[in-house]
Formats: structure tokens, C-alpha cells, sequence
């Protein structure tokens, strides 16, 4: 049995589902991601296992202890919030020491505790500040002190990096990686944002609609995406119309092209069977590589320039197919209205399934 | 000085005017106890007056019990509403503001109808009982500014993720009620205390018709009898209520600095 069991757990508003039959095991120590868009019923789930919530059917196990009924206070869960949910009447040291001073701590512990978890968030020397004393990040990494003060069995972000600006999002998720490596507790991080998700995540279980769409490793769910929505809702996606021809030789047609690629992706598939396939518009490049076996010809419509890299469309038969390249500034990306040639390898295919 | 500026200074005036004036008068007219001069004689025979000092004493212990009662009821009364039955809003708001439409004296007439001594609760039997009552009476004329003022500090607050974040390290509803909610909201209980001490102190009406040696009586038969101590007790009064608005200010804005990072 796993460390937190969530087991046919259901959660219905009224006459509104909002959780369908949510199954997922979470060993001790990993880190997962919840995936998805507003309303996809992540951070129900999430106050689901901090006891905020009441499932209408199914049962949460953490440790191989029902926690259906038990009331949050009793669940030893440490839970950081959006809204960093501070203490405003208490300083830093104060709020850190909260949750031990409840649970009856000695003085003497709770000051080396305290210190500890300054320590390890890196704000010592800030332990007299009031909550409106800090910047947004330094609130942040308050609340998730508070949370690790009293060593909890589960620690549960809600989406704790969104109300912050993007520099500072991407060092502190970076630092919450290190302290849950360091600590090995188990965690579960709320987000709808998939770079986020992809860059810190053991597993991510991707929702849609209440339901548990994927549940793999960033690389399986980024490069395997196992329904549309995945596909669509990670990472920027070619989504193309194809016609099987040969289901046995695993040949498609792609607009003019005939591209062949495993069998076993056709997922049976008869021959003439229209069929939905992805590409990633990194998979795609105007340059021939050795190992690109496969061409699309089409006329540019727009070249978007995002920095690091530019983002260029065209029209290949009707459908619109994005690729990326580098930004070079020696080479001049391809005009509007020109006609290209994007190349890829037929093994890049992705066959999504309807 | 531009047009527009002369006008809000004329009306700025004219409202400086209209309070100040009568207030300077009744000052005026507090100091001429003695012939001829102006003294502070009326303040010291207002002073000296023994039920001066007990109906004064009197009344600001009942305010102070109405304070710590009707923070205790409407604190956490605000906080359920805002928590967990937010519906119950418009209709806490509507009861919160009957007093106003209500007048004292029709109050006090229910209550001498319900707790009389041939009543199923005989509360004006004792002067305790009475007593009980006469802050049930203050309490609920202060209903209106006390709920006010804590319900707006408590929209200053996320009460509901704090209460999710206490909860979650393991604290008990008291404890998240006075350690996490009660001090965060408390320039305004602060103010409604202010308020209701202002309200309590001053009442003529209830205490009268109860029978309470409180303040309110008391100036209301000094005014009756005397001719130079009811406007030095109006200037008492006016300081009294002065003192409160001021220490209501300070009380805003020494929170203000936290109230404004939330």
C-alpha cells in the first residue's frame, strides 16, 4: 500500500460533480503535481486530503490511516496558500511558531525549531518582521516554514507561486524543490502552470473536468500525452488530421506526405480511418538533420519573435502547422507569404487518441 | 485664492461656526457661576457632588461589562456569518440595524414586559437582574455601530484562509477565534467599544425607566434643578465622547500599517 492513497474519491456541489471517481497512489517522499485549468477540480482534491472538504464518496489513506471524518486540525497536514494566509497580528517567528505553541511544545523547542526553519528558508534575520513588513516571496517562503514547522506527514501547495512575478516564481520553485528533496516529505503542488509542473514534479497528474486525465512522469506526460486534452492543454502542440493507409505498414497520410510510424500507434485503427496526430513545433525544423525523414511544404502566415526563440507558422493544405527555431540573429527567419519546408522525423509523430 | 478655494473655505467656516458657537456658549456660560468672573466653579461643584462620582462609576461599569459581553457575542457572530453562513448575511444586517428604527424606550417597555417579577424569568427582581438587563438594553443599542465596525475589520482579513491555515496546524476553533481572528479585527472592537462606552454612558432613557442609578438620569436631573453644573456636565460629556473619537483614531491608525500590507 502507498503512503497516501486517494481511492474512488468523488466530490459533488449540489447537483455539480466536480470530482469523478479520483484513484491515485502517492509514495512517501515523492512530489506531485495537479495539473490542470480553472475549475478542472485540482484544488478540490487538494482540500479534499486537508480535511477542508468533505468527499461525497471514496476514501483518503495517508500512512494506511483513514482520514474520512478526521477533522483537519487532527490530520498533522502542513497546507501553503495562494494568499500566503500569514498571520497579519503575529511576526515571522510568531507564525512559524504557531502550529508548535497549538501542539504544546516546550519554549526551548520551539525556539530551535523556529530557527531551524528560518534557517532553512533563509530568512533568519527577518524573525521580528510583520507579514506586511516582507515582499510577496519572502511571505511565501513564511508559509511554507509554518508549514514544515511541525514536521507534517503531507505538505499541500495550492498554487503558492501565482500571486508572485515570474523571476521570482522560478527561484522559488526551485527552492521548494531543494527544501521537499532535503526534507523527503511527501508533497502535493496545485498549479495550472505546466512549466511549472514539468520543471519540479516526480509525477504529474493532469484534470480535466474532475477527472484524472493523466497521471505519469513529466517526460511521459510532455512527450506521451495520453488524451487530446493533455496533448493540447501541455506544452504547444501541431494538432493535425491524417488518414490511415496502410494500418499493418503503419504508413499515414499527412496532407500530400505519406509518413510512417510504429504500427502499434494506430491503436487499431482501421486502413482509411481518420485519425488525429500531434507534433511539438520544437520536433519541427526548416534545416534537413540526418535523422529527419519527413517534410511538410507550406506557405508562411506569421513569425513571432519570443526571444530565445521564433515561433513561425504556415498552411500545409488547410492546417495550420507552428515550428520553432533558435533566434540567430546571423540568420534571417522566413518572411510572410514565402514558401517553406519544415523537416521532422516520422518517430516525432504522436497519434492522439479521439 | 481661486474661486472654487473660497467657497470650501466659507463652507468649511460656516460648518466650524455652527458647531464651535454653541459649544462656546455653553463653556461661556458654565464659567459664570460666580458674579462677575468667569470660574471653573460649576466643574467643582459638579465634582464634589457625591452621586456625581456613583452614578459616573455606575455607568462606566456597565459600559465596560456592555463592551466585553457584546464583543464576546457579536465577534464571533460576525465571524460565523462571514465563515460559514454568508446567506445569513442580509438578514444578520437587517436585525444588526433594528435599534436604530426602534426607539430606546420601546425596547426597555418589551423588556419590562418580559423579565417582569410576575415573568417566567423575573429579571428586575434584583438589581442584579436588573442589571443583566440594562446591558442587554446597551448592548443592543450598540448592536448597529458594534457589528459595523467588527464586520469591517473583519473584511480587512481573509478570515477564511486564515482560519484553513490555523486549522491546518492544528488549532482548535478558540484558539483560532482569540489568537488568530480576535486580534486582527481589533480596531473594530476597539471602536465599537468607543461607540458603545459613548452610547452607555450617556443613556437617560433605559436606566431611567429600570430604575439605575446611572449617569444619563443623573444629568438629566441636574438639568432639571440647577442652573450653571448641566452645561459644565455637557462640556464633561462632550470630552468624554471627544476622547473616545480620538481614541478611536489612534487605534485605526496604529493598525493601519498592517491593514494596508493585507
Amino acid at each position: 500500500m502507498s503512503y497516501l492513497e486517494l481511492s474512488h474519491v468523488q466530490k459533488s456541489f449540489g447537483p455539480v460533480k466536480v470530482v469523478h471517481d479520483f484513484n491515485m497512489s502517492i509514495e512517501e517522499g515523492e512530489f506531485v503535481s495537479f495539473l490542470g485549468p480553472s475549475g478542472c477540480g485540482k484544488t478540490t482534491v487538494l482540500r479534499m486530503i486537508a480535511g477542508f472538504e468533505t468527499p461525497t464518496g471514496g476514501t483518503i489513506t495517508i500512512g494506511g490511516v483513514n482520514q474520512n471524518g478526521l477533522k483537519p486540525n487532527k490530520r498533522n497536514i502542513g497546507m501553503v496558500f495562494q494568499a500566503y494566509a500569514l498571520f497579519p497580528n503575529m511576526t515571522v517567528a510568531q507564525n512559524v511558531a504557531f502550529g508548535l505553541k497549538v501542539a504544546g511544545a516546550s519554549k526551548a523547542e520551539i525556539d530551535a525549531r523556529v530557527k531551524e526553519m528560518l534557517d532553512l528558508i533563509h530568512l533568519g534575520h527577518l524573525e521580528d518582521r510583520y507579514p506586511y513588513q516582507m515582499s510577496g516571496g519572502q511571505q511565501q517562503r513564511v508559509a511554507l516554514a509554518r508549514a514544515l514547522a511541525n514536521k507534517p506527514k503531507v505538505l499541500l501547495l495550492d498554487e503558492p507561486l501565482s500571486a508572485l512575478d515570474a523571476k521570482i516564481r522560478v527561484s522559488l520553485r526551485e527552492e521548494i524543490r531543494a527544501i521537499q528533496r532535503k526534507l523527503g516529505i511527501t508533497t502535493i503542488f496545485v498549479t495550472h502552470d505546466q512549466e511549472e509542473a514539468l520543471s519540479i514534479s516526480d509525477r504529474i497528474v493532469v484534470m480535466n473536468a474532475g477527472i484524472a486525465d493523466q497521471i505519469g512522469t513529466p517526460s511521459d506526460i510532455y512527450n506521451r500525452p495520453a488524451t487530446r486534452f493533455v496533448a493540447g492543454f501541455v506544452g504547444t502542440l501541431n494538432i493535425l488530421e491524417a488518414k490511415v493507409e496502410n494500418r499493418d505498414a503503419g504508413t499515414v497520410r499527412l496532407g500530400s506526405r505519406s509518413v510512417s510510424i510504429p504500427p502499434s500507434q494506430l491503436n487499431g485503427s482501421g486502413d482509411g480511418a481518420a485519425i488525429t496526430v500531434a507534433l511539438r513545433p520544437e520536433a519541427l525544423s526548416l534545416s534537413k538533420s540526418p535523422s529527419s525523414d519527413v517534410t511538410l511544404d507550406g506557405r508562411v502566415t506569421s513569425v513571432n519573435f519570443l526571444g530565445s526563440v521564433i515561433r513561425t507558422r504556415m498552411d500545409v493544405d488547410g492546417q495550420q502547422v507552428s515550428f520553432d527555431m533558435f533566434n540567430n540573429p546571423g540568420l534571417q527567419p522566413p518572411q510572410i507569404g514565402e514558401m517553406a519546408t519544415a523537416h521532422f522525423k516520422a518517430s516525432d509523430v504522436l497519434v492522439i487518441p479521439n | 485664492m481661486t474661486a472654487k478655494k473660497f467657497w470650501s473655505w466659507l463652507a468649511v467656516a460656516v460648518a466650524a461656526v455652527y458647531f464651535i458657537v454653541p459649544l462656546a456658549a455653553t463653556m461661556e456660560f458654565s464659567m459664570r457661576m460666580r458674579r462677575g468672573t468667569y470660574s471653573f466653579d460649576a466643574y467643582r461643584s459638579v465634582f464634589s457632588d457625591q452621586r456625581f462620582a456613583e452614578t459616573f462609576s455606575y455607568s462606566v461599569v456597565m459600559a465596560l461589562i456592555t463592551i466585553v459581553v457584546g464583543a464576546l457575542l457579536i465577534v464571533p457572530t460576525a465571524y460565523w456569518v462571514r465563515l460559514r453562513m454568508p446567506y445569513l448575511r442580509p438578514v444578520v444586517e437587517f436585525v444588526t440595524l433594528l435599534p436604530l428604527v426602534v426607539p430606546a424606550i420601546v425596547i426597555v417597555f418589551g423588556y419590562l414586559r418580559l423579565y417582569n417579577s410576575s415573568s417566567v424569568l423575573p429579571l428586575t427582581n434584583s438589581d442584579t437582574g436588573t442589571n443583566i438587563l440594562l446591558v442587554f438594553g446597551f448592548m443592543t443599542m450598540s448592536l448597529p455601530y458594534m457589528y459595523r465596525a467588527v464586520d469591517t475589520a473583519m473584511r480587512t482579513i481573509d478570515v477564511a484562509v486564515l482560519t484553513e491555515a490555523a486549522e491546518s496546524l492544528g488549532a482548535s476553533w478558540t484558539t483560532i477565534l482569540f489568537r488568530c481572528i480576535f486580534p486582527n479585527v481589533l480596531t473594530g472592537v476597539l471602536s465599537g467599544a468607543f461607540i458603545t462606552f459613548a452610547i452607555a454612558v450617556g443613556e437617560f432613557t433605559m436606566p431611567s425607566l429600570l430604575n439605575r442609578p446611572a449617569f444619563g438620569p443623573y444629568l438629566a436631573l441636574i438639568g432639571a434643578n440647577k442652573a450653571y453644573e448641566p452645561p459644565a456636565l455637557a462640556m464633561i460629556a462632550f470630552a468624554m465622547t471627544w476622547v473616545s473619537i480620538i481614541l478611536i483614531n489612534i487605534t485605526t491608525r496604529l493598525q493601519k500599517g498592517a491593514a494596508g500590507a493585507r
